[in-house]
């Protein structure tokens, strides 16, 4: 064995086993600590400061206003409402779109084809986000393909509406929900279907009563990622429509008044605060 | 339960539908890449690959494609160091707060990226600002790497899980110090996963903008330049064709962390969404 420096350093660390978790965790505790939670601190006191009305200036003292100017300003709250209005259809749409191919990839398809699948879902949930949105934007627009598929018969549709930025929402976090929705399926065991069928369950009763409910853990952990990334999104509503969402609302006002900024910043962190604990009651977590 | 002929046939053609869907928008960006005219119009009337070179040679676009590549080999770099030893501690060791690590490491991801993105300005502007630092190539890194440390995390955490630690009790019976274990069993064992979780951070970091368009100031990542252009009607045959070469360069990397991460054969539970493979 070597006797050198380094055997001793770790003869002396093996001894020590407190030291050495501490010699793993100090460095990435300390960037999360420092830069990630300090940040949202700096942000936290920030939602406090006073705006001079005059100069737009922010002034470093302790001020209430902002809060209150977000809860008594009906603006906010109809776009705080609209935001989450969206966010929930989003998630209605992702799952009904999702349950299907899930089930297929969990159930029904050859151990191959599912692993193509995987991997054909798995991939344009890694393209770049901006870019989908973007194409949306083309496919939307007048002279684009909804556009054009439906002027044979007559139609119009005004992709850059809130039901253009729905579909826009659907599309880009539907992987999102098909993944979880299949890993949840498939961990379903068979003999528990094939109990309910000797049971003299149809297909649509073993389906309502044994997949549903065992499946919906599945369906929550998914709709954490399509609620929440649909709460605090302002690329998707500035591409696509001039209707104002949460997200847009910070962007734009942070520029003159980063305290009010700040301060509707919290409803999104509240918002998604509360749904990942109802989530984690509801077993969510587990399927993630 | 056996499904019956027409279930089978409602699921193929609903999967059927939905791969469409999933496809259809990066088919149409691939396509409109090829198209002469500037305008956007569908369909496309004339094909020519005329405006790749007008992207190649654009300057700002070359600038911007080594900004990010520089922004992501910094934030993979870090998250790899930093991912690594997080998972490391929290594979092998129970502490207190070991559930408060594994909850702080997903919480960049888990909070909406513009309230990441505005804490973090705030704190370049009203902390670093004093100290003389300002935005750049180190701010947009940093962001980066904050929320890339996840993925390192899960794809290593989940390997180690597989782990036998036998292995590495046999290695310190046979007279191994930690440090070659560590070099000789460990290291090897994980190097796939660290592979994986890297390639997956690059993408993440070479597509992000969310969170850059706040800590990036004046400088433009790819990702930020097409943000930008996107109100210049004139210029956007050459934002088509960047679109399709940013496609292309983060679906490359997730192909093969997924190869890397998949080990043939091992594969039961389906992947997780910030994992290569289980």
């Amino acid at each position: 064995m070597r006797a050198g420096g380094g055997g001793r350093l770790s003869a002396f660390l093996f001894r020590r086993p407190r030291l050495r978790l501490w010699l793993l965790l100090g460095l990435p505790l300390a960037w999360l600590v420092v830069v990630y939670l300090g940040s949202l601190v700096v942000l936290l006191f920030a939602a406090f400061w006073d705006t001079d009305s005059f100069t737009g200036q922010v002034i470093h003292t302790f001020t209430l206003e902002n809060f209150q100017e977000i809860g008594e300003t009906p603006v906010y709250r109809d776009v705080a409402s609209r935001t989450i209005q969206m966010a929930a259809m989003v998630t209605v749409a992702d799952v009904v779109l999702a349950f299907p191919i899930a089930y297929y990839m969990a159930r029904v398809a050859s151990p191959r084809t599912r692993n193509l699948l995987v991997i054909a879902v798995l991939m344009p949930l890694w393209a770049n986000y901006l870019v989908k949105a973007y194409s949306w934007r083309t496919i939307l627009s007048e002279g684009g393909i909804v556009n054009w598929t439906l002027d044979p018969l007559g139609l119009g549709f005004d992709g850059f509406s809130t039901a253009g930025l729905w579909l826009t929402f659907t599309y880009l976090w539907l992987p999102f929900m098909i993944l979880p929705i299949y890993a949840g399926l498939e961990r379903i065991p068979d003999s528990l279907l094939e109990a309910s069928a000797d049971l003299g369950g149809r297909s649509l009763a073993t389906f309502r009563k044994v997949i549903l409910p065992l499946a919906f853990p599945a369906v929550v952990a998914g709709s954490i990622f399509t609620f929440c990334l649909t709460l605090g999104d302002y690329i998707a509503p500035g591409l696509i429509t001039s209707e104002q969402f949460v997200g847009t609302v910070i962007y734009n006002i942070r520029g003159q008044a980063l305290p009010t900024a700040a301060a509707f910043a919290f409803v999104p962190i509240v918002v998604v605060i509360a749904y990942l604990l109802v989530a984690r009651r509801l077993r969510a977590f587990e399927s993630l | 339960m056996v499904e019956s002929r027409l279930t089978r046939v409602l699921l193929q053609l609903g999967t059927g539908l939905t791969l469409a869907f999933i496809y259809l928008p990066l088919l149409v960006i691939g396509l409109y890449a090829f198209n002469r005219n500037v305008t956007q119009k569908w369909p496309i009337e004339q094909y020519s690959l005329k405006w790749f070179s007008v992207a190649w040679e654009n300057e700002a676009v070359r600038d911007a494609l080594k900004l990010s590549v520089l922004a992501a080999l910094g934030a993979t770099a870090i998250a790899l160091v930093l991912g690594t030893l997080a998972s490391l501690a929290v594979a092998r060791y129970s502490f207190f707060g070991r559930e408060v690590i594994t909850f702080a490491v997903i919480l960049p991801i888990a909070l909406p990226g513009i309230v990441t993105g505005l804490a973090l300005q705030a704190t370049i502007v009203d902390i670093l600002g004093p100290l003389g630092f300002s935005f750049g190539l180190s701010t947009i890194i940093v962001g980066h790497a904050t929320f890339c440390v996840v993925v390192v995390y899960n794809n290593v955490i989940a390997r180690q899980r597989r782990l036998l630690g036998s292995l590495e009790e046999a290695s310190a019976d046979l007279g191994a110090d930690t440090w070659q274990t560590f070099r000789y069993v460990t290291f090897p064992q994980l190097r796939t996963a660290l592979l994986a979780g890297g390639l997956l951070s690059f993408a993440l970091s070479f597509d992000e903008v969310v969170v850059t368009i706040f800590t990036s100031g004046s400088e433009e990542t790819l990702p930020i330049w097409i943000f930008a252009t996107l109100s210049r009607p004139a210029q956007l045959p050459i934002v088509n064709v960047v679109a399709l070469f940013v496609i292309v360069a983060s679906v490359i990397p997730v192909y093969f962390a997924q190869r890397l991460a998949g080990g043939a054969g091992l594969r039961r539970r389906p992947a997780p969404l910030l994992q290569a493979r289980p």
